[in-house]
């Protein structure tokens, strides 16, 4: 091969390369994003049936059970109320009244089962998902109000 | 009046980096030897007068004085010396004061070590470093501030994070500092070949050193950062593609693409302007780490509670670094000679394809870890991008650059020949295959990830000790051959521990009441119970484990659930019984109802866990023996006699 075929063969060899790569990612990355739904977008059915997407808001107080290795507490984000089930420890700072994120899917019956509930590691420190949550309802409310 | 001392210090510190970031990188460009002169007494002067604001907080800290609000904070007189000494970094002000105390101690040590470079690179590196290092303590005056005072004093602190009470903690924040401020080097060895025009190899081998101790430092860093996660964080994962994990990976995947493209532009003379710019990336990377952790815009394990201003401060940061340094590469970058030419089946392109690699992956984990931050910008919603993204783009793009690590060592530089390539390895290679297809067998059942991955670790090995038998028969290899087989082997060690212990680990959560008995890889985990204990500032819930195999005791296990009595903070410690082939781990979860003791108990069986560190840890060796070749020295040597030649024969 001349120089310039070989240059031509490298570029193009490259742009295949790159082309597949991304191809490749944007694939992965398409199905791998995982939404995050308030309490009450979750009520008004807005959060998709089959995939998996997180919730976030407040532990209700009292609502948590633990008899067996479910668990089993409420996230509600003070408007509405969502009934969640994980099988599993829970973070070190979880509790009651505290705010929470949990990942998982929603079953046929309103139920929500975890697979994963996201721990925070400053006493402190609110999940900005949470946060976000419980600032809507509130807006919700005081609009309604109006 | 010891935090005044502090302040005062810092001030300073900003007055003498604003003078060396400004008179030597004048001066080098005007030829003015008097200021050119200025960027060594400035650096050990910045060193000395940022050493004693971080003395003097550490000062406060080991003294208890809650009349410091960051003290007050972070500490508590309960908190044990050790901890007291970190807490220094245990939070925001303190650990950006630890920044520029690394970077202050770079900036020395290149002044040190630097005796054989011209005065005038040595000048625009300092005052390239000078300019970063102005922007940080600036950073920390206007924003972030640890010796602010709180009047009146409070009583006591509110006590370190119960998580960040622990060994890993006192190293892990100043190795991976290490790691990313290092790789300022990198980048003003980088701007100065730009600002002086002298893009040649010679720079690339200045740069080399200093560019392999930053990645040294990174590698152990996320290696501790990776075991503290293990253990501490309670449910035994030691990756989790979180945005803070991933935003020291980014500068580690762009460094070692860095690593072997100077290493093309020292021996070849070609890659200069891709040098460059992945110096210039490498280190825009670190600052974005640095932004991504320190301005809570992240929900993630690392996110503590934080003030978003702060995080606009270093995001025009950022774009003021990465902005004027393109600025001057598209201006400088034209006029920069290509190397020399190189053939399809060559070393160079093997070279490039490692980069290619290596930048796909930290661009498909880049994206991965803004694309949420971007979305939640706009206000198009909240979303996140989960493990199984990271992990289906990462491995593919990892698979073939295990199998091209083995072959680049062995290709010649310009021209190579696929015969001359494949004669050498044909031995590893069959080898590779063989025991990549039994060795699942023989543990746990046939996988094919299993296989690839084992098959191209043994692969990786035995193409090094092939290499390293051929060359040792006729003479001593350098350190630098060494650094690299050992390197190389260490990424193999780390790629079985992650194989293995992501296909064969057993992870339950169960309920014990005492006397229940489970399984876990070849042993039993009897449940006896839960006591109450007290530590120096907690009291915890300890439980009574016993690990048997085949009925028989083989140790004792504790796990503990803690309360600090500063914060009430709950804190699970997990007990680890280590090994070389298998971990076994066990932590407590919480109490459960039903009145019979129960607790909810994590048991988990992990094979070969400790290599993925172990792995790193070669790697840090290899890069140790890579950048103290003799390579780097004779040269400076002869550079002395060179430079006392020149100036005798000037006088």
């Amino acid at each position: 091969m001349k120089p310039r075929q070989k240059r031509l063969a490298i570029i193009l060899g490259g742009l295949a390369a790159l082309g597949i790569a991304a191809a490749l990612i944007l694939n992965a990355f398409q199905s791998n994003l995982v939404f995050f739904f308030t309490p009450t977008q979750v009520a008004n059915g807005e959060a998709p049936k089959e995939r998996a997407f997180r919730i976030g808001g407040l532990v209700k107080e009292g609502s948590l059970q633990r008899s067996d290795i479910v668990a089993r507490f409420i996230v509600t984000d003070t408007a509405k109320e969502i009934p969640v089930a994980y099988e599993g420890i829970l973070p070190d700072l979880f509790s009651e009244g505290k705010g929470v994120v949990a990942q998982g899917v929603l079953g046929a019956d309103g139920k929500f089962t975890a697979t994963e509930v996201l721990a925070k590691h400053d006493e402190n420190y609110m999940p900005p998902e949470a946060q976000a949550a419980v600032d809507k309802a509130h807006e919700a409310t005081r609009t309604l109000k109006q | 009046m010891i935090p005044e001392i502090g302040s005062f210090a810092l001030v300073l510190a900003l007055l003498v980096a604003l003078v060396q970031g400004t008179l030597p990188l004048i001066g080098a460009q005007r030829g003015v030897p008097a200021w050119i002169a200025l960027a060594r007494p400035a650096s050990s002067m910045l060193f000395l007068l940022i050493a004693v604001a971080f003395g003097c907080l550490t000062a406060s800290f080991i003294n208890n004085d809650f009349s410091v609000v960051y003290v007050a904070q972070h500490s508590n007189s309960r908190l044990p010396l050790e901890y007291r000494i970190s807490g220094v970094w245990g939070g925001h002000e303190g650990s950006l004061l630890l920044w520029v105390l690394m970077l202050s101690l770079w900036s020395l040590a290149v002044a040190a070590f630097s005796r054989s470079l011209p005065d005038d690179m040595v000048a625009r590196v300092q005052g390239v470093l000078g300019l970063v290092a102005a922007g940080f303590i600036l950073f920390i005056l206007l924003t972030s501030s640890p010796f602010e005072r709180l009047l009146p004093g409070a009583e006591d602190g509110r006590d370190l994070n119960p998580l960040l009470q622990d060994p890993g903690l006192i190293f892990h924040p100043p190795m991976l500092y290490m790691g990313y401020v290092g790789f300022s080097v990198a980048f003003a060895f980088a701007i100065a070949a730009l600002l002086s025009g002298r893009l040649d190899a010679a720079w690339a081998r200045w740069s080399r050193p200093w560019t392999t101790a930053a990645w040294i430092f990174l590698t152990l860093g996320i290696g501790l950062g990776s075991i503290w996660a293990y253990y501490e964080l309670g449910w035994g994962g030691w990756w989790f593609w979180d945005p803070v994990e991933n935003a020291s990976f980014l500068p580690w995947l762009v460094g070692t693409a860095l690593i072997h493209s100077l290493a093309v532009t020292e021996k070849r003379g070609s890659f200069k302007n891709w040098t460059v710019l992945l110096a210039i990336g490498a280190f825009s990377l670190s600052l974005l780490g640095t932004f991504l952790v320190r301005s809570g815009v992240l929900s993630s394990v690392h996110a503590f509670a934080s003030d978003p201003k702060r995080g606009i401060f270093i995001l025009l940061f950022l774009a003021v670094v990465v902005g004027s340094s393109l600025t001057l590469f598209a201006w400088r970058a034209p006029k920069v000679s290509l190397g020399g030419a190189f053939a399809l089946v060559s070393r160079e392109t093997l070279l490039l394809i490692n980069n290619v690699l290596l930048l796909s992956a930290a661009g498909a984990v880049l994206l991965g870890t803004l694309y949420p931050l971007v979305i939640d910008a706009l206000n198009l919603g909240k979303l996140s991008v989960g493990p199984p993204y990271f992990n289906a783009v990462f491995t593919p793009l990892m698979v073939p650059l295990l199998f091209l690590m083995a072959v680049g060592p062995v290709a010649r530089w310009k021209q190579a020949s696929l015969a001359e390539i494949a004669r050498p390895l044909r031995w590893a290679f069959g080898i590779a295959v063989a025991a990549g297809i039994s060795i699942p067998f023989f543990y746990g059942g046939w996988s094919g990830s299993v296989a690839l991955g084992m098959g191209l670790a043994i692969w990786i090995v035995g193409a090094s000790v092939l290499q390293i038998i051929t060359r040792a028969r006729s003479s001593l290899p350098p350190r630098a051959f060494w650094g690299m087989h050992l390197a190389h082997m260490g990424v193999a060690v780390t790629v079985v521990g992650i194989v293995m212990v992501t296909q064969y680990e057993s992870e339950r959560d169960v309920r014990m009441a005492p006397g229940d008995t489970v399984k876990t890889g070849e042993y039993q985990i009897r449940f006896l119970g839960v006591e109450g204990i007290s530590g120096p500032n907690y009291n915890a819930a300890r439980g009574n484990l016993e690990l048997l195999k085949d009925g028989q005791l083989v140790m004792s296990l504790h796990p503990e659930k803690r309360k600090y009595l500063s914060s009430a903070m709950p804190m699970t410690e997990a007990f680890i019984d280590p090994g070389l082939t298998r971990d076994v781990y066990v932590s407590l979860g919480d109490p459960l109802e039903g009145g019979d003791g129960a607790w909810s108990v994590r048991v988990y069986y992990k094979p070969f866990v400790s290599w993925i560190w172990g792995g790193a840890v070669l790697m840090a060796l290899g890069g140790l023996l890579a950048a103290s070749d003799r390579r780097y020295r004779l040269k400076s040597t002869a550079a002395r006699a060179d430079k006392l030649a020149a100036q005798g024969a000037a006088s």
